[in-house]
């Protein structure tokens, strides 16, 4: 019996636990953006990788030397800067200059995540905070698009994409509208197989519908994302939608059109679910993807810019909070309320 | 009568590994005495017994050595034939030092028990059972040790319409109810018996987890015709055997936060619990072992045993062997039983199992990892089976804001289930800072 005569260890139950780590789902949340960012490489060719990758090493990079600078152990290893920097490279025009991706993925993280406290604490998602941060500062580059699937995307890279800092990008003559703003500005309307497959102009990540509604689909079924989030803004935006179509027939888009043109997927899938800056209860969630539907109608039909995901979502994640102290669960036992 | 085959069962909870089939074919076995046995005078919630013994005294096992203090309080009996050494503070499972009484088992003392006043479950009246099963010693033996007695008449302006046998058994490693409903099956009937005599409660339900088919089999061909009694199977999750759960899975009722069972017209008895009155009563003894299930992976001959009350942790585990690197030793299963810090503490009536871990296992399970900051995935939320809210719980209790944790938050409806550190992706040992503030919560009120 010499083997209990050693030291036991004391520790509080549970004994055991399910295995789950936070730096488990948030790769796992990468693992479902990769085909996103192979469909925006494969549309939009080299710029569009250029810009991913810049978008995600100056977030990551941005985490390590504020870590360092603030004496705390590197987060790097949690996975969550990786996921903020794809998103917010999949946020953007894909020939814009690299030296402004990088300017604004220096911004996401260390404002729109440390600022704020890190991770855990961010109370808007980081990557719409540094795409909301180009937008203001750079608006001519942040709504311009290359045309998708141009003859030279993989040999050539776009004049702009290496444009000098503080310098006047130049551009190629290849550039269109995103199917959003010819709604918006001209009354036309794209046809649904090409959004659904993202055969069209706009952001590197805002294209294909299908990837990004099977990604979803994998971390919904690996118990990584609240379903209930994404379906409520989508629910929400068709209804309107609907709605609209019925009282003033043809003035408005149809609502498949709707769905998938834009960042609403992207959106709705990848950005409103940032579990930090959404509501914790399951109802929270419908409210808080009710208002996001909401405003992103409200921005697209009567706002004055073409496109609003951006908006809404930065918008509901200030109301987050709110939905969070005016929805509790209610406790076993009661009514609901205080007891 | 035949089994509802309930597809009912409460909402969130969580699904550990169940780690049954090591022990839940292996039929109950004698454990043989210690040299010494350690039997505290209270081993249930409220007043200790007073002991009825002196240093030096003879005992005979099934002799009562403690008598009830009040009715908060349960009758104590010698587990073995022997020497009454001393009476002295001895340390507890809990940590804190309790008066027990230490009996020396003559050699090779028989297992035999003398009968004392047996209770005849046609004629007793309700009042005499529950004074029978006050006698008897009888406690909880799912865990909790509340003395059984006290909630067998329903309060005033109350009556009980269903009694509840709880014999979900959902603790992971823990196969005592299961062996119990497969060897005392008769005991379990006889128990129901007395049971609904004394709550006056008109039929019965059993509960068993569908892991546990065997039982259910065996319940259903033994049941007799006359008895109101009815097997009910749940889905597999734990907590599921606890006495909120239970009710919410087979009557879907809510026990109000605060509440009892009573307030819903129910009561609930653990089936081990019940095969215990089903056996004793008749013969008018009391409790002096109970069955427990031995395990783990550091156990070498892991088993059900039926273990005299007051055999140590040491004896019990030199007896069953024990392998690799022994690192953990708790009471219960591993979801919910308490770390013991000394192999030198009894079992007690409310000791459900000893289960052991290598630090292979805690080192897998809840060692070294790093701990992250909430990130809000809720996991917690729709872990949480009485709908609290431990994220937000968690941050309240890392400012030490106990009192906003208790008035808003419904701390204390918390029953430390631990489901909520269990799936927390960041390990926040969310349940453990919820035992600490809910003694936090009872000291300030205890001072105010």
């Amino acid at each position: 019996m010499s083997r209990m005569s050693r030291y036991l260890e004391i520790g509080s139950s549970p004994h055991v636990t399910s295995g789950a780590s936070v730096d488990v789902i948030m790769r796992n949340v990468v693992y479902a953006l990769l085909p996103v960012c192979a469909f925006a490489i494969y549309s939009f060719g080299a710029a569009a990788a250029l810009v991913l990758v810049t978008a995600t090493l100056s977030c990551v990079a941005t985490e390590q030397v504020l870590c360092r600078l603030l004496s705390r152990p590197s987060t790097v290893g949690d996975w969550s800067v990786t996921i903020t920097g794809i998103l917010y490279g999949l946020t953007l025009p894909p020939d814009l200059p690299l030296w402004m991706v990088a300017v604004g993925g220096v911004f996401a993280v260390a404002v729109g995540k440390f600022l704020f406290g890190g991770l855990g604490s961010n109370a808007f998602n980081p990557a719409l905070v540094g795409r909301a941060f180009l937008q203001a500062a750079f608006p001519q580059a942040m709504t311009h698009w290359a045309a998708p699937l141009g003859d030279a995307r993989f040999m050539d890279l776009p004049q702009s994409t290496l444009a000098l800092p503080f310098v006047e990008p130049g551009y190629d003559a290849v550039t269109t509208a995103t199917p959003l703003a010819l709604m918006k500005f001209e009354g036309i309307q794209a046809a649904n197989q090409e959004l659904m497959y993202g055969l069209t102009a706009g952001s590197t990540g805002e294209t294909c519908a299908v990837l990004i509604a099977l990604g979803g689909l994998y971390l919904v079924a690996r118990n990584m994302m609240n379903w209930r989030t994404p379906i409520s803004i989508l629910t929400t935006v068709a209804i309107l939608t609907l709605l609209m179509n019925w009282l003033e027939p043809g003035d408005y888009p149809r609502p498949a059109f709707m769905l998938f043109s834009g960042g609403l997927m992207l959106g709705a899938v990848y950005m409103a679910t940032d579990m930090v800056a959404s509501p914790i209860t399951n109802a929270g969630c419908w409210l808080y993807g009710a208002l996001i539907g909401l405003l992103v109608v409200v921005i697209r039909f009567w706002g004055g810019m073409p496109e609003g995901v951006m908006y809404a979502i930065l918008l509901a994640n200030a109301v987050s909070p709110h939905i969070d102290r005016l929805i509790q669960p209610r406790v076993f036992g009661t009514r609901g309320g205080k007891t | 009568m035949t089994a509802v085959l309930t597809r009912s069962t409460f909402r969130h909870g969580v699904h550990p590994p169940e780690q049954k089939d090591e022990t839940s074919h292996l039929a109950i076995r004698r454990f043989p005495f210690a040299p010494v046995l350690v039997v505290p005078l209270n081993q249930h919630l409220g007043k200790p017994a007073v002991s009825t013994v002196r240093e030096g005294e003879e005992v005979v096992r099934g002799q009562t050595i403690g008598k009830p203090d009040g009715f908060m309080s349960v009758a104590m009996h010698a587990p073995a034939s022997g020497l009454v050494r001393r009476i002295t503070l001895a340390p507890s499972a809990g940590g804190s030092m309790v008066e027990s009484v230490f009996i020396e088992p003559h050699p090779a003392a028989s297992q035999e028990v003398d009968d004392g006043e047996p209770c005849d479950v046609e004629t007793a009246s309700s009042e005499e059972i529950v004074a029978a099963i006050q006698q008897a010693g009888i406690v909880g033996l799912g865990g909790a040790a509340f003395p059984t007695h006290v909630k067998l008449r329903p309060p005033e302006g109350k009556e009980f319409d269903t009694l509840l046998i709880n014999g979900v058994e959902c603790e992971p490693y823990l196969t005592t109810d299961h062996r119990v409903m497969l060897e005392q099956t008769a005991d379990i009937f006889m128990g129901v018996r007395y049971l609904l005599k004394a709550t006056g409660a008109p039929k019965a339900i059993i509960a068993v987890e569908a892991n546990k088919r065997d039982a259910v089999q065996k319940l259903e061909r033994a049941l007799p015709e006359d008895l109101p009694l009815e097997v009910a199977v749940c889905p597999v999750k734990y907590p599921q055997g606890a006495e909120k759960m239970v009710i919410k899975a087979l009557l879907g009722r809510e026990v109000p936060s605060g509440g009892l069972p009573a307030d819903v017209g129910t009561i609930c008895i653990n089936v081990a619990t019940t095969a215990e009155i089903g056996r004793l009563l008749p013969h008018g003894r009391g409790i002096q072992e109970r069955v427990i299930t031995i395990g783990g992976p550091a156990i070498r001959h892991k088993g059900n045993y039926r273990i005299p009350i007051g055999t140590t942790v040491r004896f019990a585990l030199e007896t069953t062997g024990v392998t690799g690197d022994l690192s953990r030793v708790f009471l219960g299963g591993p979801m919910m039983g308490p770390a013991v810090s000394n192999l030198d503490v009894p079992i007690t009536k409310g000791t459900s199992g000893i289960t052991a871990f290598t630090t292979n296992e805690i080192s897998k399970a809840t060692g070294h990892r790093e701990i992250y900051p909430c990130i809000r995935c809720a996991r917690c939320v729709e872990a949480c089976p009485l709908y609290l809210n431990p994220s937000h719980l968690g941050l309240l209790a890392k400012n030490e804001q106990y009192p906003e944790m208790a008035e808003d938050f419904n701390l204390m409806d918390c029953f430390e289930c631990g489901a909520c550190s269990y799936v927390c992706p960041s390990h926040i040992p969310l349940v453990q800072y919820f035992r600490l503030a809910k003694k936090m919560v009872r000291k300030l009120e205890a001072t105010a």
